[in-house]
Parts: structure tokens; C-alpha cells; sequence
């Protein structure tokens, strides 16, 4: 309950200034100003200014934008694409369910970084590629983890009670697999959401991801890594943001758990 | 009405070793017997007998490695999902753990009324409320989720499915047999009393035979997958020809038996 609390305010927090900087934010992000490189924090400027002059807290609030962006989109392709084919490598034909997991071990093996990379190669960088690369690259362990879970399922006696009652096979798999592996799978949605956010500021640091001028964190990082002796201040910033990020969407996942298995609603009804 | 015909079911275990062969486990050995209509047939025998796969190849939910079942004079083995309709209509299973025989995703009302989606029968709701009044629960029991019921009232739910396309055969896998004692003979009571009601022909499985002899009229005993020995429960029980059989009726405890001393160990020995 507390996990889901805390994980449920760290992402409302940013939604809110992602929701907010459409509207409103202090300063224009992209805004540079040459008379304002480096400054501390001030009551204008509330974390001070990147070495551009660009205000901090402006940059944030858009760079959330991205992270929401990249982590809505990656999880999305990998959990709409990863689960039903790990259903199938289950459910489906024996020869079949064989070739999707050898397809799948063939992806996990390949490094994401050089995917992300070869995607960049051929699409362009952009925060786009980057989301899809990601998102690619988080298929198998969608797949794998609906495969396991399906597994488990098919082999209880409400599967066969369904079989008795004149259910086929599809059926089955969206009346009982997929409502008993939804708890695990929101929850790996939620851990892969905070990956993608780290794998996005990892590739912006690298330039394959967000391309300037558009703010993300990890360009923030990237941008300020020279100065890491001078003005600390730059990295601690959106370095925090990212790991609050990830925290958040972990502990909301773990929360969203709990919350959805009704089998736990009476040790929930004690604690 | 359901006729088996030298049937056996092979089970392959994964290999041990890269080279070694695939153990074989014989849950059924040429097995025959025939099930007339009407009538509350019993299936005896302790773990490992085999019960269950022949629940499984009965209800057509398991394939038999050599043999064939049939039904109503159709051959169930062998056949697709889609050509078991038949089946499926005319035949449902109550399986024995209440807790792992039930969605625990699923309302009540939409477990009990899983039959009659998956067979596009018509008037769901109406047949819903008449199934949880027969099996003893009440009318809002349909709203509320498995765990929210005790064992024997999710067994209740479970015939309420069992009984909602109308079969004409019941088939019961060990339905008491992780239930309290305490509740176990009201849901006998029930399902003997559903059984008249409805008319059904009854296949019921169980370790004891104590409880078969309180509600059935024919017994198979089954060993070690063979077909030992079968006949009307009364004869069974009184005066059985196999030894196996001999020592399940001896192995029923009785009162009398404790009264004059006999203990658990002078069961064991042959």
C-alpha cells in the first residue's frame, strides 16, 4: 500500500510537470542567453541555468515530456507485442510456440545498445528510433515472462474445467490466461517503464536519442558531463530526476500488484 | 452409454540422460468396462491407480495411447475440440480441488455460466439464479469472487457448472475428497440428491470405498491402472473375489473393528 502511494506520487509529480510545461514554464527551455551561462540558483531561476543560459527547471519540466513519451511508447510495443506471442509459445502449437521462443532468444541475445545503435544507422537518431529500439529490445522479456506465467495457468484444473465446459483454446487464452498473467505483466510494465527511461537517457547521452534542441534528461547529462567538477549541480539535477523517475514507476508497479490480485484483498483488509 | 475398450494411456517421462531411453509410466493397462445409463457408478482406488486419467479420457480432456471411448455409441478419442460438442453438452466434471477448479479471477455467476457462453446456450441469467438455488446458495453468491467462499460452498459452485448445460452424465473427480469431514456429507447428500433430480447417470471417483458404498450402486477397482475388479457395490463390499479388493474393505475402519483392537498395523499386513 505504501509502495503504491509513494510510486503513485513520484509519477503523478511528473505527469504534472509534463502535463504543466504545455502550458506554462518559467523560462523558454530552448531559450539561449549567453549573459546567463552558469548561474546558481536564484528566485528566478529556482535550479540556476546550464552553461548555455538555459533556466533548469524549464529544461525539466519539457524533459519529462520525453521521458513519458519514450516510456509509454517502448513498453507499449513491447508489452502489446511480447505478450501475445508468449501466450501462443504456450497456448498455441507445440512446433510453433518452439520457433517464437528460439526467435525470441535470438533478440534477447543481441546487445540493445547495438540495436539501438543499428536503428539509428538506418532511421536516423531520433527520440522515435530510440523508443522503438528500445521497445524491441524489451519484447523478449515480455514474451518469456507471459510464456512462464501462461504455462502456469494452462496447467491448473480451472483450464480443464473450461476445456470440460466446451472452451477452445483461444478462448481460454483471453477468458483465464490473459486475466491471471495481467498482474504480472502491469508489473512489468511498470519495472520496464523505468528501464526505457534509463535506456532513453543513456542513448540521448549518447546522441542516438532526443535531438537537440529538444530537452530530455539524459541530453542534460550529456551536456553538462564537463563540467561535473566546476558545477556538480548540473548533473545532480536531472540525474536525480531519472532516478526518482525509475524509483517511481518501480514502486508504483509493485504496488499496482498488490492492488489487482484479489486473492490478496483479505491480507490486504489486516495490514 | 460411455464403453471403454482396452484402454491404456502411456505416460513419457523426459529423458534422464541423452542416451538413455524415456521411462514409461503405465497410468492404464487395457483397461474395459462399459457405463449403462442411469446408473451411479463408482471408481475405487488409492493414489497412482490411474483414477484420474480416466476421468481425463472419459470427459475427452486427455487422449488415449491405444483403446477408444466412446459415448452414446460416438467415439470420443481421436476427435477435435469442435467434434466433441457432443461431449461437452452431455457430459461435465466436478474436479476435486475446490480451490484450483474455479478462475479465482472470475465472478461466480460467470464461472457457472462458463458452460453455456462456451456453447452459445441461451437465457444465461435466468438458468445462473435457478443453479445457485439448486446447489443451496444464495442469490447474491453470483457477484462475489472463489475466494470468497469456503471449500464446500466453491464445490456447490462447481456443480451449479457442472449442472448448467443440462448433461446427462456427471462426472465426479474425488469431489469430497479436500473437503472438511465435517461438510463432506452434505455435499454427498447434495450431489446424490442432484443426481436423482436430475435424472443423471453419476461416475463417481474415490480413494474410499466407504463413501462409493454410500453413493453409488456399481464399483471398478482400479490398481495400478488394471481393472481388478467390478460390480455391484453391495457385492463388493460384501463378499469381494480379488485380494486387493479384500483389503480396501478391510482397510474401512469400524467402530467394531477398534472395539476388539484392531489397529492400523495389523491393516498394513497382507
Amino acid at each position: 500500500m505504501r509502495n503504491l502511494v509513494i510510486g503513485a506520487v513520484l509519477v503523478g509529480l511528473i505527469v504534472l510537470a509534463a502535463l504543466i510545461s504545455f502550458l506554462w514554464t518559467p523560462f523558454d527551455p530552448t531559450q539561449v542567453d549567453a549573459a546567463l551561462r552558469l548561474q546558481g540558483p536564484s528566485g528566478a531561476h529556482w535550479l540556476g541555468t546550464d552553461r548555455f543560459g538555459r533556466d533548469l527547471v524549464s529544461q525539466l519540466m519539457v524533459g519529462a515530456r520525453t521521458t513519458l513519451y519514450v516510456g509509454i511508447v517502448a513498453v507499449g510495443v513491447a508489452a502489446l507485442v511480447g505478450t501475445p506471442l508468449g501466450v501462443f509459445a504456450a497456448a498455441g502449437p507445440r512446433w510453433l510456440g518452439e520457433i517464437v521462443l528460439r526467435a525470441n532468444d535470438l533478440v534477447l541475445a543481441f546487445p540493445a545498445l547495438l540495436l539501438a545503435i543499428m536503428f539509428g544507422a538506418a532511421f536516423g537518431a531520433s527520440t522515435l528510433t530510440a523508443m522503438i529500439a528500445i521497445g524491441v529490445a524489451t519484447v523478449p522479456s515480455f514474451a518469456r515472462l507471459a510464456r512462464a506465467s501462461a504455462l502456469q495457468v494452462l496447467s491448473t484444473e480451472y483450464v480443464l474445467a473450461a476445456r470440460s465446459a466446451g472452451r477452445t483454446g483461444p478462448a481460454i487464452s483471453v477468458r483465464h490466461v490473459l486475466p491471471n498473467i495481467a498482474g504480472l505483466i502491469i508489473v512489468q510494465c511498470s519495472v520496464s517503464f523505468g528501464i526505457a527511461v534509463l535506456a532513453e537517457a543513456a542513448l540521448s547521452y549518447l546522441g542516438l536519442g532526443t535531438q537537440p534542441p529538444t530537452p530530455s534528461w539524459g541530453r542534460m547529462l550529456q551536456e553538462s558531463q564537463e563540467l561535473l567538477a566546476v558545477q556538480p549541480r548540473l548533473l545532480i539535477v536531472p540525474g536525480v530526476a531519472i532516478a526518482l523517475a525509475v524509483l517511481g514507476f518501480t514502486l508504483l508497479g509493485d504496488g499496482l500488484r498488490d492492488r489487482f490480485d484479489p486473492r490478496l484483498e483479505g491480507a490486504r483488509a489486516q495490514g | 452409454m460411455i464403453k471403454l475398450e482396452s484402454v491404456s494411456r502411456v505416460y513419457r517421462r523426459s529423458r534422464t540422460s541423452a542416451f538413455g531411453p524415456r521411462a514409461e509410466v503405465h497410468a492404464l493397462r487395457d483397461v474395459s468396462f462399459e457405463i449403462e445409463q442411469g446408473r451411479r457408478f463408482g471408481i475405487v482406488g488409492e493414489s497412482g491407480s490411474g483414477k484420474s486419467t480416466l476421468v481425463r479420457l472419459i470427459a475427452g480432456l486427455d487422449q488415449p495411447t491405444a483403446g477408444t471411448v466412446t459415448f452414446d455409441g460416438q467415439r470420443v478419442n481421436g476427435r477435435s475440440e469442435r467434434q466433441l460438442s457432443f461431449l461437452r453438452r452431455d457430459l461435465q466434471v466436478v474436479f476435486q480441488d475446490p480451490m484450483g477448479s474455479l478462475d479465482p479471477r472470475m465472478r461466480v455467476r460467470d464461472i457457472i455460466a462458463e458452460p453455456l457462453v462456451a456453447q452459445r446456450i441461451p437465457g444465461q441469467e435466468g438458468r445462473v439464479a435457478e443453479l445457485l438455488e439448486a446447489v443451496g446458495l444464495t442469490a447474491d453468491a453470483g457477484r462475489r469472487f472463489p475466494h470468497q467462499f469456503s471449500g464446500g460452498q466453491r464445490q456447490r459452485i462447481s456443480l451449479a457448472r457442472a449442472l448448467a448445460p443440462k448433461p446427462r452424465v456427471l462426472v465426479a473427480d474425488e469431489p469430497v475428497s479436500a473437503l472438511d469431514v465435517s461438510v463432506r456429507a452434505q455435499i454427498l447428500n447434495l450431489l446424490a440428491d442432484l443426481v436423482d433430480q436430475f435424472a443423471l447417470t453419476l461416475v463417481f471417483v474415490s480413494h474410499d470405498l466407504s463413501v462409493v458404498r454410500h453413493v453409488c450402486d456399481t464399483v471398478a477397482v482400479l490398481r495400478a491402472g488394471e481393472l481388478v475388479e467390478i460390480g455391484d457395490v453391495e457385492r463388493v463390499y460384501r463378499s469381494p473375489e480379488h485380494p486387493y479388493t479384500r483389503q480396501l474393505v478391510q482397510a474401512i475402519p469400524t467402530l467394531r473393528g477398534a472395539l476388539s483392537g484392531v489397529t492400523a498395523e495389523d491393516l498394513i499386513r497382507p
